[in-house]
């Protein structure tokens, strides 16, 4: 398969959120563990949203306010149990007018 | 510490099987809670979607009157994709064309705001944008909930969960481990509006009927899934899900929205939904893991229906109807052990895996308890397979001065090559084993 660019802030740009101001409802535990231990990084392509990201240091940043609560990066990230999720607090996140 | 309880069950969710099982509870007359964290009833809520109407039919029988129904459909098909090609088969009746109809398609967000109000009229008591945090526990048995709210302390009789793939209640209160990336497919949809005349013409079909379009191939990037598009009365749903164990696994990389535009540039698919403007885009995990991955699902004071109990048959694509019907079934154990004055611990409580042992649910499970084994264990069902019959039915159709015979040989010789004969006889004899 070829590999394309796809500019996925443009799709998450159709989707209504009500964004919890400062309160990021996922966090990376140990961003040492991200840097140093992790050589796959699967978050970083594998997030539908695009919400993780590597940085030229070999960094792992994470920017939650585009999330869709799929619970992936959660669930891939067995090795090293390193992302703290939990559902936004009532009311707020990702709203879905059609599903 | 046993707080008196204010209610005699609260059902966190109100998807599919949190309506079913708290419509149900408040028809019989119990007092009921239900938590759904979302702004309203759907707004957190992904899928393809069909709607079966037997599983809802058995809920509220009438809800073909008012329910927001899409289309029912008429027409399936199955395709089978190469890089460039597809084969396929359509299946059409007028059958299907006739009332009762038997499949719908459906937007969740809209739909499930409707069960949710089939569900208050029924006289449970809805509390939306409230997420449950906690199961409160009095010694061995669930006694209430805590929510994000101040004084969210609830307490009931009984708490079920009905809180989808990602739940956290039962993990955290140790019912069950982590979900294994093998046991969950993380799909990707958009929805593409267009004039509904477009999708007529398109799809060669009426005002109210539809065609769903399943297909596996090249489309997933060698990755176990299937890639779906689907008619909506004004829009089309087009989406792509593949085990959660294979993106990750992917040399490639490859990531979601990458696949899904990568399809949707299939030559076969493309003037499909061309002109389409596309007005949301999705993530939802499914979990596909099967009977093998069912978890303990009743216990001291709570039992666990629908996604959050992994009821969804993969292979036929079905799960919000296994959703409605764990829901009702759990319901209905409630109702009988409030009747009886049994009490609500584990072992009143395990009449409802009987009943669900002797329903579609657990026996559908069960007759592909291997399916997912066999599919994942052999990629090639997603990759060569694909190839090799596109590759076979243009080879046949093309007619270029060769004679038939001559290309069969050639086809059996490409056969040959991309799976030996063994493979491919065992391939078959795996599939059927896990088929039947
Ligand atoms: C892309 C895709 C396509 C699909 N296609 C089909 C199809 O065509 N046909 C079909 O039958 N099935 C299909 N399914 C499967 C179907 O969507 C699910 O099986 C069904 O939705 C399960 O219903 P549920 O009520 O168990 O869970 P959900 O519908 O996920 O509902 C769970 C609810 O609980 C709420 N919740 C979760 N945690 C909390 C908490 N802590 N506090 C408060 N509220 C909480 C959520 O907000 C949500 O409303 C598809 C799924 C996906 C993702
Ligand atoms: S929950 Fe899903 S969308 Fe949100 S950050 Fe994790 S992988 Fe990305």
């Amino acid at each position: 398969m070829t590999a394309i660019t796809v500019n996925v802030e443009e799709k998450l740009f159709q989707n209504r959120y009500r964004v919890d101001a400062g309160r990021p409802h996922i966090k990376i535990k140990d961003a040492d563990i991200c840097t140093n231990e992790c050589g796959s990084k699967s978050c970083t392509f594998v997030c539908p949203a695009s919400c993780y990201k590597t940085e030229g240091n070999g960094t792992v940043t994470l920017i939650t306010d585009g999330c869709l609560e799929c619970g992936s990066c959660r669930i891939i990230c067995s090795e090293h149990m390193n992302v703290d999720w939990e559902y936004p607090r009532g009311g707020h996140g990702i709203l879905f007018k059609f599903g | 510490m046993k707080k008196p309880s204010q209610f005699d069950a609260i059902v966190v969710g109100a998807g599919p099987s949190g309506n079913a099982c708290a419509y149900t509870l408040a028809k019989a007359g119990l007092k009921v809670l239900q938590i759904e964290r979302g702004e309203y009833p759907g707004s957190k809520n992904v899928q393809g979607a069909i709607l079966y109407a037997n599983a809802l039919e058995q809920i509220i029988p009438d809800f073909r009157d008012d329910a927001p129904l899409e289309r029912h459909i008429i027409e399936q098909r199955m395709w089978l994709l190469d890089e460039t090609s597809f084969v396929g088969t359509h299946i059409r009746s007028e059958d299907y064309n006739k009332p009762p109809y038997n499949r719908y398609t459906i937007l969740r967000a809209q739909f499930d705001k409707w069960f949710s109000a089939k569900v208050r009229e029924a006289g449970a008591l809805l509390i939306c944008e409230t997420t449950v945090n906690h199961l409160i526990m009095d010694g061995d048995q669930v006694v209430g909930v805590q929510c994000d709210r101040i004084q969210g302390d609830v307490y009931a009789d009984v708490v079920i969960l009905a809180d989808g793939v990602n739940s956290t209640l039962a993990r955290k209160a140790g019912f069950h481990g982590e979900i294994k990336s093998e046991n969950v497919a993380l799909a990707v949809k958009e929805i593409l509006f267009m004039p509904e005349e477009t999708i007529r013409q398109r799809f060669n079909i009426g005002e109210e009927s539809g065609v769903v379009i399943e297909m596996v191939g090249r489309i997933t990037d060698g990755m176990m899934g299937t890639g779906f598009l689907y008619t909506n009365k004004e829009s089309l749903t087009i989406g792509v899900g593949c085990m959660l164990g294979d993106f990750k696994n992917n040399p490639n990389r490859t990531s979601p929205y990458a696949l899904l535009e990568q399809m949707k540039r299939h030559p076969a698919i493309a003037p499909l939904i061309e002109g389409g403007e596309m007005k949301e885009y999705c993530a939802h995990l499914i979990p596909e893991g099967g009977f093998h991955a069912i978890p303990q699902i009743y216990g001291n004071g709570w039992m666990i229906v629908g996604d959050s109990g992994g009821f969804v048959n993969a292979v036929h694509r079905e799960g919000s109807n296994l959703a409605m019907t764990t829901g009702r079934l759990a319901a209905e154990t409630v109702i009988n052990a409030k009747a009886a004055s049994k009490g609500y611990r584990a072992d009143s409580l395990k009449a409802y895996k009987t009943a669900l042992d002797d329903s579609f649910v657990m026996k559908d499970l069960y007759k592909y308890r291997d399916m997912p084994k066999v599919l994942h264990k052999n990629p090639q069902f997603f990759t060569s397979y694909p190839d090799m019959v596109a590759q076979a039915a243009r080879t046949m159709i093309t007619v270029d001065g060769v004679d038939k015979k001559t290309k069969e040989r050639e086809i059996f010789a490409s056969f040959r090559k991309t799976r030996k004969l063994t493979g491919l006889v065992g391939d078959a004899y795996k599939l059927w084993k896990a088929i039947r």
